[in-house]
């Protein structure tokens, strides 16, 4: 098996490669085939290595590739770690960018050859990023696949890249990215420093041994690196300005994979965090708190896809928040049903902002139910799962979630909960105000509107089926004894943290009441949305505490006066007074230097012969003077 | 006859030839300085070799002979360099019709 485990990221990186080398000699079906085939060898081979994987009693399995870094006593292999929760996030990663692939054929055919061969061969280097991410066997190789998904991030932000505010939205992302970056790189050094090593099975192994300070340093560090790149507070702005890349890009990097390296990168640390419980508190809190803010700020939104941002912010927010109660596999399974129906809810954006020809704001939209059936239909499984509603995925992982969280403190299960109502809402206002009611967009747009093609709509279709299905393979023991098969798949990875710190047991009683009261009001809220929107949509302009909302309330403007327009100010004085007057004069002063004093020196050559005899006389003198005289 | 006169004799000639050179503005006068210069060398070294073979008669029969064999030397690089000196001279004189070495400034374009 170690075999063929360099193929998978091995694939993508040749489609990256031929796409983007040959994008001017390539025709838009072989970049198509090209880009779509690779992933999907590396499925069959992440499947492959799967099958093995998942027997009783896998041990992880090392593959080391070559020498990284050699100095001293610090030794960084290139190496691949294979144990379960890596492959879950390889079949994740390569099987729902597969279908995206498949789906951006369709979705992207407008562009020119030469455009579409450079998209796919971005998407092919992001997805061989993001699998060095989550296969690397130490935090350097994982941190090299950090760093690349964020540069392919903001290749596919800024795609379009003729538009200046696509590319400041790019920008914004990459830098956003990098302020984590620097706390993930901070705390590499302190874990080098600390352990010696940087491979997870050495630095995971000593780390009951480790002070508890040191401990907590890092883990904090580390989650700020998670807090840039999975969009938490404070570092979360730029994922609604994310939006400005195509919708398949958002779909696979800002809802289903990228996002998602944070909460993989805990998991894999999960002894770190479960030995520092001041750093899981703050996991936990932060994740509450984004959730919660993201859901108001999507309740006003009126963009499609700006609400599925939010939306998105806000479900990562959950997944912390799991994290944070040491609920390592709920917060796992939740971002593989969240991958499924997140997934699904942008590519079902995507056909209907393709159905209405670039038209994103819903208030424009409405009845399209009869028009985009498949679309509608797939829309609205995703719709059931992610507000929580059994059978359907969502509920499964987030009541794992939840229930953990009334373990640690009934408090996180409370505001859990509003926070749950508040998604069911939202997103049955945005299901009701795009697909029910009448039309309310132009004439012109109601002719062109039709269903997507093959290519849009099967995947939709099989992402729907996991949404439903997904959740299966997590069913609590409360409901069913021994049939949580992803815990029982997941324990190995986590076996260190739940021997260390057993999660403390809930009665079944008090489970089944909690798993019944969010479901419940979740169902609820659905159905007051659904009632409300379809009827009377919200087509004005926010007003009054709404227009905070829909205003963000007002963190972007509140980041700028903060950090944008100081670090401004000290540029321009850096430029202007250290730059140009400082740096510039003395470069240029030694040039006028130069210049000066060769003008001088010429006027040494005046032609006249009686000079230069004069000049030798004095030197001569001058040299027997030095000789006898002077030297003793 | 004490040596110090010789020296005496031979550093004033040297100073002339050299004030020569520095001041005159006819070429073949400052060649002529020039040879001072050379022949107030040429006694100076015939003089210590005097004294030299004077002081150590006694012990070497052929004692300070050196400075007598390196004014030959000297002679022969004076010979040499005023045949080439007089060339360039004469090189000037049918250039510019004058033998004035304020008239060579042309180095200085």
């Amino acid at each position: 098996m170690s075999k063929i485990v360099y193929l998978v990221p091995l694939f993508p990186l040749i489609g990256f490669l031929l796409n983007g080398l040959l994008r001017r000699s390539l025709s838009k079906s072989l970049t198509g085939i090209i880009g779509c085939g690779v992933l999907l060898v590396s499925f069959i081979i992440s499947v492959v290595i799967f099958m093995d994987v998942r027997k009783e009693g896998f041990e992880p399995v090392i593959v080391n590739l070559f020498d990284f870094i050699h100095t001293g006593k610090l030794n960084i292999p290139f190496a691949f770690q294979i144990d379960q929760l890596s492959v879950l996030f390889m079949l994740i990663i390569t099987g729902v960018g597969f279908l995206i692939h498949v789906y951006s054929t369709s979705y992207m055919h407008e562009e020119s050859s030469q455009h579409f061969a450079r998209y796919f061969s971005y998407l092919n280097l992001f997805v061989f990023s993001m699998l060095l991410l989550v296969m690397g066997a130490n935090f350097v190789i994982m941190f090299i696949g950090w760093e690349g998904v964020g540069l392919c991030s903001y290749l596919l932000i800024g795609y379009w890249f003729k538009n200046l505010d696509y590319g400041n939205a790019a920008k914004k992302a990459f830098v956003m990215n990098r302020i984590g970056d620097l706390g993930f790189l901070i705390g590499i050094f302190w874990i080098i420093s600390q352990f010696g090593s940087v491979n997870f099975l050495e630095v995971f192994a000593q780390s009951p041994n480790a002070p508890t300070s040191a401990l907590t340093g890092i883990t904090l560090l580390l989650f700020v690196g998670a807090t840039g790149k999975s969009a938490q507070i404070p570092l979360y702005t730029w994922l609604p300005d994310a939006m400005a890349g195509p919708t398949p890009v958002s779909a696979l990097i800002h809802a289903a994979t990228m996002v998602t390296a944070g909460i993989y990168m805990i998991a894999r640390s999960n002894i770190m965090y479960t030995l520092s419980p001041v750093t899981q508190t703050v996991v936990a809190v932060i994740g509450l708190a984004t959730a919660i803010l993201a859901a108001t700020i999507a309740i006003k939104q009126n963009d499609i896809k700006k609400v599925l941002a939010y939306s998105t912010v806000s479900q990562l927010g959950y997944m912390f928040l799991g994290l944070g109660v040491g609920a390592y596999t709920g917060a796992v399974f939740h971002v593989m049903t969240h991958a499924f129906f997140k997934a699904l809810l942008f590519l079902g954006a995507g056909s209907v902002i393709h159905a209405m020809h670039g038209e994103q704001d819903i208030r424009k939209m409405g009845g399209l139910k009869k028009h985009l059936p498949t679309t509608h239909l797939t829309f609205l499984l995703a719709c059931f799962a992610i507000a929580g509603i059994p059978p359907f995925s969502g509920f499964f992982s987030k009541d794992e979630i939840l229930s953990a969280a009334y373990a640690k403190s009934p408090a996180y299960y409370i505001i859990g909960v509003a926070g749950a109502m508040m998604t069911a809402f939202y997103m049955f206002r945005l299901y009701a105000t795009t697909f029910l009611g009448s039309f309310r967009g132009t004439e012109e747009q109601k002719h062109h509107l039709h269903e997507s093609p093959p290519a849009i709509t099967i995947p939709l279709i099989i992402l729907a089926i996991l949404s439903v299905v997904g959740g299966l393979v997590g069913i609590p023991h409360v409901i069913m004894p021994n049939a949580h098969r992803l815990e029982e798949y997941l324990s190995p990875v986590f076996a260190a943290s739940t021997s260390a710190h057993t999660p403390p047991e809930i009665a079944a009683g008090t489970e089944w009441m909690l798993m019944a009261a969010s479901a419940g009001l979740a169902l609820i809220m659905v159905i007051f949305a659904w009632n409300k929107f379809s009827k009377k949509p919200e087509l004005g302009e926010p007003q009054g505490f709404g227009a905070v909302l829909a205003n963000k309330w007002y963190v972007d403007e509140l980041y700028d006066a903060i950090i944008v327009r100081p670090v401004n100010v000290v540029a321009k004085f850096f430029n202007t007074v250290v730059e140009k007057s400082i740096i510039d004069w003395i470069v240029n002063g030694v040039g006028k230097l130069i210049q000066y004093g060769s003008r001088q020196i010429r006027l040494l050559q005046s032609g006249q012969v009686g000079g230069y005899v004069l000049l030798m006389v004095i030197s001569l003198v001058v040299l027997f003077v030095v000789q006898l005289f002077l030297r003793k | 006859m004490p040596i110090n006169y010789y020296i005496f004799l031979s550093i004033a000639l040297f100073c002339i030839g050299v004030a020569g050179v520095l001041t005159r503005r006819n070429a073949i006068i400052i060649f002529m300085c020039i040879e001072l210069m050379l022949n107030a060398v040429n006694l100076l070294l015939v003089a210590f070799s005097k004294m030299h073979h004077a002081a150590m008669a006694a012990t070497n029969p052929n004692a300070g002979i050196d400075g007598q064999i390196f004014v030959f030397f000297i002679m022969v690089v004076a010979a040499a360099e005023v045949s080439v000196g007089l060339a360039i001279i004469a090189m000037m004189y049918r250039n510019t019709h004058s033998v004035d070495v304020n008239f060579l400034n042309r180095l200085k374009h």
